[in-house]
């Protein structure tokens, strides 16, 4: 399968993205860069990588929703292509409005770098089919803004509709609010959008995909997309 | 001294003048010398800012000379480029990788202007990186303060934090090391050291030299605004008063967004083979790379000023001249490959403008609004070259002498074992820096190995068997105490750092950060500082690759410790066989191997300790002798049990010593191992053991663990390098436990260990 990593000027995951999906997934992998008006053909996956896409000076991920290149990932997501954003990927599917809710300030009010736990919610998306049912899988986290918000009413549809894809727990697998890094409603770290085809999540899994590293759980979330694109 | 008609100067240059912009009366001759002639304003300007103590190291260069600058695995000699780089050897396609590293200080802004001070500076040191041509991989930093009881000091600490957090975050190099230490002597003067690491093919590196006549020079990167201007000259030379309030306009202002565009260009730019030489803009701005890459080739540039992207109207050529707006470079390229440079910073959105060109001849050009404002030798501005260079009078400080009268083995402590021992482990130098490294991104790039060792382990792509590791360290209490032995251990400490995660050290780079060079005493401890640093590099065969002087760090209070920060970097053969940064195994002996001095036996090495400050209020003491030979050997038994698989764990010991040292590491294990050890095993005095024993920083020893079947290989290793192997406990489940004197959970040292965290709430 080939992924499609965009690259924004301020990307700084995008090259740690390609590591993940081409050398330790062993995929086609290859970088877009976000002034372009086309994606390349064939793609099966686009990842959008974490870092200050533009400075992020803005709310995060703003402008980066306005770029070019987001215009045809929306494109690409409508058509049920698969679209993953890591970190501040997941805020630019937010601001563009590929997936619902707000990333708040940490209610730390500091940036957090550390390991985290993560529940999965839902093992019957394509980014989560691979992952071992009820493991508690350890997954780094690295962001300012991660703190999830929506109404009730949003909050209560992604929980029906079973569209949280991830929360944050504790090693025993408790969804407890010590186990909570940034303050988001109901520990949800990573969501799906309606379709099932787009996911954003905070953690990196793109991190922990090499055993060279000491931990390599994320490299379920590239087995699952790889087995869902057969 | 009427050749000034020619030149254009804006204000009368006079005596009074050349005081105003930092320079000496002598200075002033000096440079009406080199110019026949009294400078104009602008001139006199740049000649006040390279001749700073920042830029010109007049009063260091001379002793910095005397320390072994090349050899090893060094691919160029100190000073010559911007870091220094050091081969770490080839992939299977015969491409040779070096790593380029270097650590400055951003002391006086930070003091003024933490969280600018402390971002600039790490901005800094990247640039100084990646202007070489090699991607940077790591970051560090070494923070000292005064104690954190004051606001002033949360202040200074919450704003640089945030500081390094937003710049090096943004930019997306890991924040990988550092060390943070309280001591009322950084009150006035905080120290904000940075270090950074890059990867680069050897034959791939730039250089900042300019040459061919004729190439054009470009400033690439961010405008040019009235920020930073008298930065280097008049804030980072010369202590604090009344007035550095007044100076917070010297603090440049950082924009890592425009670093992380500037990085890409620069490398994209590198690889295209459109540059001839390269250098970025610090201190000094486009006076100092002007000049500085001018000299190297002894060339000379025509700059007009008026090509200069400012952000500010009506600026001066002085101005210009003395800016040091953050994330921009000095580029030379080929005059046939402009065109390709230009699309490289086009897609980047990188801004680039041409301002000169090199011409022969050696002469600084400079022109503003068609004015010929500046005709000066290159080669006479630069450290090297026509820069003063000073040896200042040393005299031996009298507290020295005073302080080793001082047996700190005989002071009666008014708490018990336990209680000392609980507070030394929520002191802020000791507890867990956790509320700050997790505010760094240690993780961006996918490299970063080991955080939780005392020296960072990093895994190369490039190089997929070996890693590096990089420690940062300087106890600058006993630097205090004995500069010259202080400095050693220094110097053996980030050594040893790299030993216990079983790398071999390779090369230093350092920060030297010292009083007023011109009170005697300021500079005799600095001279012992070099001594020391000069027979140590020698018999370690790691020589100093570079690094930075910070003088004038005092206020009217007081003057800092002396603190030479050692940047160590060191190689891993076999990546498989670095060990684990806490406890394995339970049952595991846990064994103190190392060299006794005599010391050890009379005053436990309490001297310069965290336990004599927190039972003294005060430094004071003998320190150890170190044996440098003594200290190599311990560190070749380590690199040699790690090979051959025996310990499953290293650590030295350091501040708070011996039971701190454990009690961390069962904080640290990943898993519900603790340390139990009996000190009366540790038959350092005849069996007259003492519980002091447990708080002595001692040298020349590491704590081990390894499993019980290893124990006999383990005793045979030490014999052949004669270091005593003293089985101390072992590692059990859960209850960290001193016997007969401390029990406790594992929990309640966690707890307790987090102290910064609620005193930063």
């Amino acid at each position: 399968m080939k992924y499609g990593i965009v690259v924004f000027p301020g990307s700084n995951c995008d090259r740690d993205s390609w590591w993940a999906t081409a050398i330790c997934s062993k995929q086609d992998a290859e970088f877009i860069w976000h002034k372009d008006k086309v994606l390349p053909a064939g793609l099966d996956c686009i990842i959008l990588p974490g870092g200050f896409s533009y400075g992020d000076y803005l709310r995060c991920g703003a402008i980066a929703s306005h770029s070019s290149i987001m215009k045809e990932v929306i494109t690409f997501a409508n058509k049920g292509g698969l679209v993953i954003g890591i970190c501040n990927g997941f805020q630019i599917l937010i601001e563009s409005k590929l997936l619902p809710g707000a990333l708040l300030r940490n209610a730390s009010l500091h940036f957090v770098c550390k390991d985290i736990f993560l529940k999965t919610m839902n093992y019957s998306t394509p980014f989560t089919s691979r992952i071992e049912k009820n493991k508690i899988m350890r997954f780094p986290i690295a962001h300012g803004d991660g703190n999830y918000f929506a109404t009730p009413d949003l909050i209560k549809e992604l929980e029906d509709q079973n569209r949280i894809a991830f929360k944050y727990c504790d090693q025993d697998g408790e969804t407890s609010q010590s186990a909570n890094p940034n303050g988001s409603l109901n520990n949800i770290a990573g969501i799906v959008n309606k379709k099932g085809n787009v996911l954003g999540l905070m953690p990196h899994p793109e991190r922990y995909s090499d055993p060279a590293l000491g931990c390599d759980d994320g490299i379920s979330i590239f087995d699952s997309i790889l087995d869902s694109i057969g | 001294m009427d050749k000034t008609n020619s030149l254009y100067s804006e204000v009368e240059v006079n005596l009074e003048t050349a005081i105003s912009v930092g320079l000496t009366e002598n200075e002033y001759l000096k440079v009406c010398e080199y110019l026949g002639r009294t400078p104009t304003y602008t001139e006199l300007g740049v000649y006040g800012v390279m001749w700073s103590e920042h830029c010109s190291y007049k009063n260091s260069i001379k002793q910095l000379k005397t320390l072994p600058r090349s050899g090893g695995r060094l691919l160029v000699d100190a000073g010559e480029e911007n870091a220094g780089l050091v081969d770490i050897g080839t992939d299977e396609k015969g491409k040779r990788f070096a790593i380029c590293f270097k650590v400055e200080s951003h002391n006086h802004p930070s003091a003024i202007e933490p969280f600018q001070g402390a971002a600039t500076g790490v901005g800094g040191i990247l640039r100084d990186i990646f202007s070489m041509g090699a991607r940077p991989i790591a970051a560090f930093n070494s923070l000292r303060f005064g104690e954190l009881d004051s606001e002033r000091t949360k202040f200074l600490l919450n704003g640089a934090v945030s500081g390094i957090s937003h710049y090096g975050n943004c930019f997306g190099v890991p924040t990988v090391g550092g060390e943070i230490y309280f001591d009322d002597c950084y009150f006035d003067n905080p120290l904000i050291n940075v270090m950074a690491a890059g990867i680069v093919r050897a034959d791939k590196v730039a250089t900042a030299a300019a040459s061919g006549v004729g190439n054009p020079v470009f400033i690439v990167g961010s405008s040019t605004g009235r920020d930073g201007i008298h930065g280097a000259s008049l804030l980072a030379s010369r202590e604090f008063d009344e007035q550095t309030e007044g100076m917070r306009p010297t603090v440049q202002f950082g924009d890592p967004f425009a670093e992380k565009l500037l990085l890409e260009a620069t490398l994209e730019l590198i690889e295209s083979g459109a540059v001839v030489g390269v250098q970025d803009m610090g201190a000094a701005g486009i006076s100092c790379s002007t000049s500085e890459m001018s000299q190297r080739s002894g060339v000379g540039m025509k700059v007009d000023l008026d090509k200069v992207p400012l952000r500010e109207k009506n600026m001066s050529a002085y101005e210009i001249m003395l800016s040091e707006s953050q994330e921009r470079m000095l580029f030379v390229f080929d005059k046939n490959k402009v065109q390709k440079a230009i699309e490289i910073c086009n897609k980047w959105d990188v801004p680039i403008a041409q301002i000169g060109e090199v011409t022969e001849g050696g002469m600084l050009d400079i022109w503003r609004d068609g004015k010929q404002v500046c005709f000066m030798p290159a080669d006479s501005l630069v450290l090297g070259g026509g820069a003063p260079q000073y040896t200042r009078e040393a005299i031996k400080p009298k507290y020295i002498e005073e302080a080793k009268k001082f047996d700190a083995s005989k002071i009666e402590p008014k708490l018990s074992t336990e209680e000392i021992f609980w507070k030394l482990l929520k002191t802020p130098t000791i507890a867990s820096k956790k509320w700050v490294f997790e505010q760094y991104d240690s993780q961006v790039g996918t490299n970063t190995v080991d955080i939780k060792s005392g020296a960072a382990v990093l895994r190369i792509k490039e190089l997929p068997e070996q890693g590096i590791a990089l420690s940062i360290d300087c106890n600058s209490r006993y630097v205090y105490l004995d500069p010259y032995n202080g400095t050693k251990i220094a110097l053996a400490e980030a050594a040893r750092n790299l030993v216990c995660v079983g790398a071999k050290p390779l090369a230093i780079t350092n920060c030297l950060n010292f009083g007023n060079p011109y009170d005697p005493e300021v500079y005799w401890t600095f001279q012992e500082t070099i001594r020391a640093m000069g027979e140590t590099c020698r018999l370690f065969d790691t020589p100093v690759t570079g690094g930075n002087v910070s003088f004038h760090n005092e206020s009217q209070n007081r003057a800092i410790y002396p603190t030479p920060t050692i940047g160590m970097l060191g190689l891993i053969e076999d990546l498989n066989k670095t060990i684990s940064n806490g406890f394995v195994k339970e049952n595991d002996l846990i064994y103190l191997i190392g060299y006794t001095y005599e010391d050890d036996l009379i005053n436990y090495n309490l001297g310069a300790s965290q336990y004599l400050k927190l039972i003294h209020n005060d430094n004071v003491a003998n320190i150890t002798s170190i044996n440098i030979n003594k200290e190599l050997d311990l560190q070749r038994l380590m690199l040699d049990c790690i090979t051959n698989g025996l310990i499953n764990y290293a650590q030295d010991i350091s501040e708070g010593g011996l039971a701190i040292s454990l009690a961390e590491k069962t904080i640290l294990s990943n898993n519900n191992l603790a340390a139990f050890v009996d000190i009366k095993e540790i038959d350092l005095t005849n069996n007259k053991y003492n519980n002091l024993l447990l708080f002595g920083e001692f040298q020349t020893k590491v704590v081990i663990t390894c499993s019980e079947e290893n124990a006999l290989r383990l005793h045979d290793f030490c014999s052949k390098y004669s270091m005593d192997c003293i089985n101390i406990g072992r590692v059990q489940k859960e209850v960290f436990e001193i016997k007969d004197i401390l029990k406790t959970s594992k929990e309640q040292l966690v707890k307790e260990f987090n102290s910064l965290a609620n005193i930063m709430k």
